[in-house]
């Protein structure tokens, strides 16, 4: 099947700035893909590259297998993009925005679907309201709305929670997964690590114009080394042979580093050694988190 | 094609819901210079044999507002677009450059139009005007708000702020159609200044336009046509291919 999206080699300077330093990238069709990285990385210019607001140095990439240069109607047509900035147009209302976004892509009737667009995020109640008398929330949903007029199989959300309420942050999540459910490919970009562990197949990490890491979410958190156990034991004391793998100590439970599961047999042997007695045991899983922060201290 | 009609609608809407600014501002402006103009001039000159200063100034002044009106509309609309980011709702979608040319221009005419025929209107209340030539008329009014609407896409697309633009505006345009015969007729001018008139694309603009209405003019109609056009053209193609390399809209 033809990726969603496939990104070749793709360069892209600015002045001295190596924004994107050979880019190599698959999202397979009906993935939810997360493009992590620090602020800086390449993320939105990786992202304005797939859209044609900016031009590559070097290397390609196609939308559902549209060159984006010699086959950018192709490759718009498939591809919806949330932008980062909260943008909008002051001259027109919530109807009129996404009625003039639709009739670019040469959609003349589609109310229907603008209805339903904005009756699932909730935007109905201000169809008529100009742009300019939205809440920052609201201007981010006719955003998305804006990005889905033409019912693209490829949705690209550059981070869309970014100050968003919580609220907004579970409803806008709820409509994506949905989407997604209905069959469009999702990617997006985000600081929220969680949301990201929680939503998505893959992720791939970018530095400095650079893929660090590309893997499915449960890989990339299995190959974090260093993993944590929390014991209660009675007696209280800990055995001294496990002292050097101690983290910390509160309220009677023992926090202890494990370098893989093996170890666990080790400490459970001097344990039982010791004559102490397990009564509480907590391994703790590492997140995205722990690998972001492991990856990214590591490159 | 229907990228084009959204876009063109979108331009027109745009600068319909501030007429007030767009449209009623600019009559008023031109009606004052022709209220004082007229009054302060109307014994003393008389440029063509049997016709009135005033009727004289009135074909310049619909003319010059129509140009200064058409470039306001595709470069205003333009870097109002890049200033606040919302350019990306044009770039994102399938839109070829000359999908955006010619929507642009297209509303730059129509503004321009619809000022000229303001000024038109507005004055023939006051002073009986001939149409000898409808068509020349025509054809000069949508040359030359064209090419000053491929001017202002020119201008939207180059200027980063609005004092750029402002400085574009008031060091060529305003210059150039000031210089180009709205309130005199160049034969009235000093033969240096004449000369310079005569490398002045707008002075073929408004004489031209002016043939249509009186069948009298500075410089032979056809002469001013052919400069007119040739100049449409070759801005459409500079403006195109502008648009074609993405200078300064796509980074
Ligand atoms: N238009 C631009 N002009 C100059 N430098 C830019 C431009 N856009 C991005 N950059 C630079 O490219 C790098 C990547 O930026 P960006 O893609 O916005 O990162 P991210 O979205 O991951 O935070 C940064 O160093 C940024 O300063
Ligand atoms: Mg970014």
């Amino acid at each position: 099947m033809t990726p969603a999206i496939q990104v070749r080699q793709v360069h892209k300077r600015y002045g001295s700035v190596h924004a994107l330093a050979g880019v190599d990238l698959e999202v397979r069709q009906g993935e939810f893909f997360a493009l992590l990285g620090p602020n800086g990385a390449g993320k939105t210019t990786l992202i304005n590259t797939l859209a044609g607001l900016a031009r590559a140095d070097g290397g390609s990439l196609r939308v559902m297998g549209h060159d984006v240069v010699s086959g950018y109607r192709e490759a718009r047509r498939n591809l919806g993009v949330v932008p980062q900035e909260l943008v909008f147009d002051p001259f027109f209302s919530v109807r009129e925005t996404l009625r003039i976004q639709s009739g670019y892509f040469g959609l003349r009737r589609n109310d229907a679907w603008i209805d339903e667009v904005m009756e699932r995020l909730d935007l109905t109640s201000r169809a008529g309201f100009n742009m300019r008398a939205l809440s920052g929330g609201m201007k981010r949903r006719v955003l998305v709305a804006q990005a889905l007029v033409h019912k693209p199989p490829v949705i690209v959300l550059d981070e869309p929670t970014a100050g968003v309420d919580v609220e907004l942050r579970q409803a806008l999540w709820n409509f994506v997964k949905q989407l997604n459910a209905d069959g469009h490919t999702i990617v997006l970009t985000t600081h929220y690590l969680d949301e990201a562990e929680m939503l998505c197949q893959r992720v791939a990490m970018l530095k400095q114009g650079r893929v660090v890491a590309l893997d499915t979410t449960q890989n990339l958190v299995r190959s974090v080394s260093g993993r944590q156990v929390r014991l209660r034991l009675a007696p209280d004391a800990l055995p001294p042979l496990l002292e050097p793998i101690r983290l910390g100590s509160e309220n009677g439970t023992h926090l202890l580093s494990l370098a893989d599961y093996p170890e666990l047999e080790r400490v459970m042997a001097a344990l039982r050694e010791a004559g102490s007695r397990v009564l509480e045991m907590e391994i703790v899983q590492p997140d995205l988190e722990d690998v972001f922060v492991q990856i990214m201290r590591r490159e | 094609m229907d990228g084009f009609r959204t876009l063109l609608f979108k331009e027109l809407l745009r600068f319909w819901k501030v007429s007030f600014q767009t449209v009623l501002a600019p009559l008023l402006t031109a009606l004052l210079y022709l209220l004082i103009f007229s009054h302060v001039l109307e014994e003393h000159v008389q440029p063509y044999p049997g016709v009135s200063y005033t009727a004289f100034l009135i074909p310049g002044l619909a003319m010059m507002s129509m140009l200064q009106n058409s470039f306001a509309n595709s470069s205003s609309s333009l870097i109002q677009s890049k200033i606040t980011g919302n350019i990306v709702f044009m770039l994102l979608p399938p839109l070829s450059h000359a999908e955006i040319f010619l929507a642009y221009a297209l509303a730059s005419v129509v503004r321009g139009a619809t000022v000229g025929i303001g000024v038109i209107a507005v004055t023939a209340g006051f002073i009986e005007l001939p149409v000898k030539f409808p068509l020349w008329v025509l054809a000069f009014a949508l040359f030359g708000s064209a090419i000053l609407g491929s001017l202002g896409i020119i201008a939207g697309i180059w200027a980063e702020k609005f004092d750029q633009l402002a400085a574009f505006q008031n060091f060529i345009i305003m210059p150039l159609t000031f210089l180009s015969g709205v309130f005199y007729s160049i034969h009235s001018l000093p033969p240096f200044w004449q000369a310079l008139s005569h490398v002045n694309p707008f002075f073929y603009m408004i004489d031209g336009f002016r043939y249509g209405f009186f069948g009298a003019s500075d410089v032979a109609p056809h002469l001013s046509l052919a400069i007119v056009g040739g100049s449409f053209l070759a801005l459409s193609f500079l403006t195109l291919w502008l648009l074609g390399t993405g200078y300064k809209l796509r980074q």
